[in-house]
């Protein structure tokens, strides 16, 4: 009797250990920086990474005008349809990624750090916050056009 | 296995489905519809504290260790901690914990106001507009001088406002649901939450206001 207790124990903490590493193991919600963005309209598509675009870093050094009005980035994740062929041509990321204002644009996993599989999102939007939206987030529309 | 201690788990296994089952039935008397046998576990887990509160357990965090950067990317070690970046900088409780306001005004941070000449100054309107809110929060004043700091005229007219005093409709539904101020506040520009509040909500109402009563209230016959 006394061994079979032993062995119940034994099992017991078994699955427990087994039950506390899958709840580390599970996906834990995203802590990335307030407005960060990941663009994913066509990278995974191509098997790249997606891209991780970061407000706070570019506003430390450049005005919202700069993008928002000289280079025309619309106020919308993923709404500009940005892609390699515009960047080459010095199109939005592209007027700064040329090797002058910043490093070029050979530093593809600079842009592409992205976990793969994450739709287009900006992080940390209240929207998001919210624990009943009566809507639909224009996100998960937009990453499927 | 001895055979009492198969019994005894034998008639424990049917007093707990018992129990379950009679709990079902109850459950789907009062609610009318059928519903997949209820676990015991998920009843009690159910009435716990925070089942709708998350908290953040960490602000600021690396980009290897923030849940949208890719660990597995060599450069992804290469990317700046925000922390770095943020020494020095006036701190708040919100958004990047950074005071972007009082960042500029203290002069801590430069930021170009075009993409290659490092000389050239924005165009700051310094004008004020007072928006009276119907409710028992203080009223609206929209500065013009910090967002022209940072934006130009043209981000928000006339696509997000009309250059009018009060032609525009603004609601704290519309706000949080991305638009108006909602454009940029709660996604680039500080969050919509309760310590925000009266950032937006900073003029005080006049003594002795009090909030209009609703019309089923003056209506009331049993009042
Ligand atoms: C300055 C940042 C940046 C750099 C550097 C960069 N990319 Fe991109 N790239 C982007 C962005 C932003 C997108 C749009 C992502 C999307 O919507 O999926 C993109 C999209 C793509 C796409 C899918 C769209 C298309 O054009 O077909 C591919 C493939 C791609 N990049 C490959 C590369 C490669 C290869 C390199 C390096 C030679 C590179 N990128 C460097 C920012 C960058
Ligand atoms: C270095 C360029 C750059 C700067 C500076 C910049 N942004 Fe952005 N912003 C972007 C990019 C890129 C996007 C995403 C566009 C896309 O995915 O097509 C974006 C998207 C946005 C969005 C859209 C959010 C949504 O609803 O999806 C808002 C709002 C925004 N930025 C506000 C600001 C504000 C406010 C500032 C100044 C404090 C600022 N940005 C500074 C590049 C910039
Ligand atoms: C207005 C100019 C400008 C535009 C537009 C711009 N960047 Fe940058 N970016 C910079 C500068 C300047 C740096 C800093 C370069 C350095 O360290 O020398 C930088 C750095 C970065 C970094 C590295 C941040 C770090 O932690 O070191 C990433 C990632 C990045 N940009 C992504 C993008 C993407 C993606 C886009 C387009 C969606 C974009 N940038 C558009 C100017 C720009
Ligand atoms: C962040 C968004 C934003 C920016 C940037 C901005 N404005 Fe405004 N502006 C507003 C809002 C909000 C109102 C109030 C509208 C209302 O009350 O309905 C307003 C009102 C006005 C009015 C009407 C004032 C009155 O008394 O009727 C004028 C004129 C104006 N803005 C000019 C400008 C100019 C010039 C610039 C650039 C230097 C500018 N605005 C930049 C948001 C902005
Ligand atoms: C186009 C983007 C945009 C829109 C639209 C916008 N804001 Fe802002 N606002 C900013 C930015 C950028 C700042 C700078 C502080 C920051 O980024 O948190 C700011 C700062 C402020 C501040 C100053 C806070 C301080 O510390 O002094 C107030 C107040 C404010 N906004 C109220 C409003 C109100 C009210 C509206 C709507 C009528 C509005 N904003 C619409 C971008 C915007
Ligand atoms: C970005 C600025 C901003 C922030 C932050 C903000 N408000 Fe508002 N709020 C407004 C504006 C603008 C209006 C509309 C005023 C008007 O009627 O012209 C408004 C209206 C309201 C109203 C009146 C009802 C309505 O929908 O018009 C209430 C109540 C209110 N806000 C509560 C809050 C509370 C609570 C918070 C904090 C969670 C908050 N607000 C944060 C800008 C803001």
């Amino acid at each position: 009797m006394s061994s079979k207790i032993k062995r119940n124990v034994l099992k017991s903490m078994i699955i427990g250990v087994l039950a506390y590493m899958g709840a580390l193991g599970a996906p834990q919600p995203a802590q990335a920086e307030y407005a960060d963005i990941v663009i994913n309209n066509y990278a995974d598509a191509a098997g790249m990474r997606p891209a991780v675009f970061p407000h706070w870093f570019h506003r430390i050094r450049f005005r919202c005008k700069v993008c928002h009005t000289d280079l025309g980035f619309a106020f919308k994740a993923g709404g500009n349809k940005i892609d390699m062929a515009k960047i080459i041509d010095g199109k939005f990321c592209g007027a700064c990624h040329n090797g002058e204002i910043s490093w070029s644009v050979e530093n593809c996993a600079m842009c592409h750090s992205g976990i793969p599989g994450q739709p287009t999102h900006f992080h940390g939007s209240t929207v998001q916050r919210l624990i009943a939206p009566a809507y639909k987030p224009l996100q998960a529309n937009d990453a499927k056009k | 296995m001895n055979h009492k201690t198969k019994a005894v788990s034998l008639s424990l296994a049917m007093l707990v489905s018992a129990f379950a089952w009679n709990a079902q039935s109850h459950a789907d008397e009062a609610t009318g519809v059928k519903q997949s046998p209820l676990m015991l576990a998920e009843v009690s887990s159910a009435n716990t504290f925070n089942v709708n509160l998350k908290k953040p357990k960490s602000r600021n965090l690396p980009p290897a260790e923030d849940g949208i950067h890719d660990p597995e990317n060599e450069a992804t070690h290469s990317l700046q901690h925000p922390l770095d970046a943020y020494k020095g900088l006036p701190t708040s409780e919100f958004g990047n914990y950074v005071d972007w306001v009082k960042a500029l005004d203290e002069g801590k941070l430069r930021p170009r106001w075009d993409r290659s000449d490092p000389n050239e100054e924005p165009f700051v309107l310094d004008l004020d507009i007072v928006r009276p809110v119907k409710a028992s929060v203080p009223d609206v004043v929209f500065p013009h001088r910090q967002h022209t700091e940072w934006l130009y005229c043209s981000n928000c007219h006339p696509a997000i406002f009309i250059p009018q005093k009060n032609a525009n409709q603004i609601s704290m539904s519309a706000i949080l649901l991305g638009q108006k101020c909602g454009v940029c506040h709660g996604k680039v520009s500080f969050p919509i939450e309760t310590k925000t509040c009266r950032k937006c909500h900073s003029k005080p109402k006049p003594a002795g206001w009090t909030p209009p009563l609703s019309e089923a209230t003056l209506k009331n016959p049993w009042k």
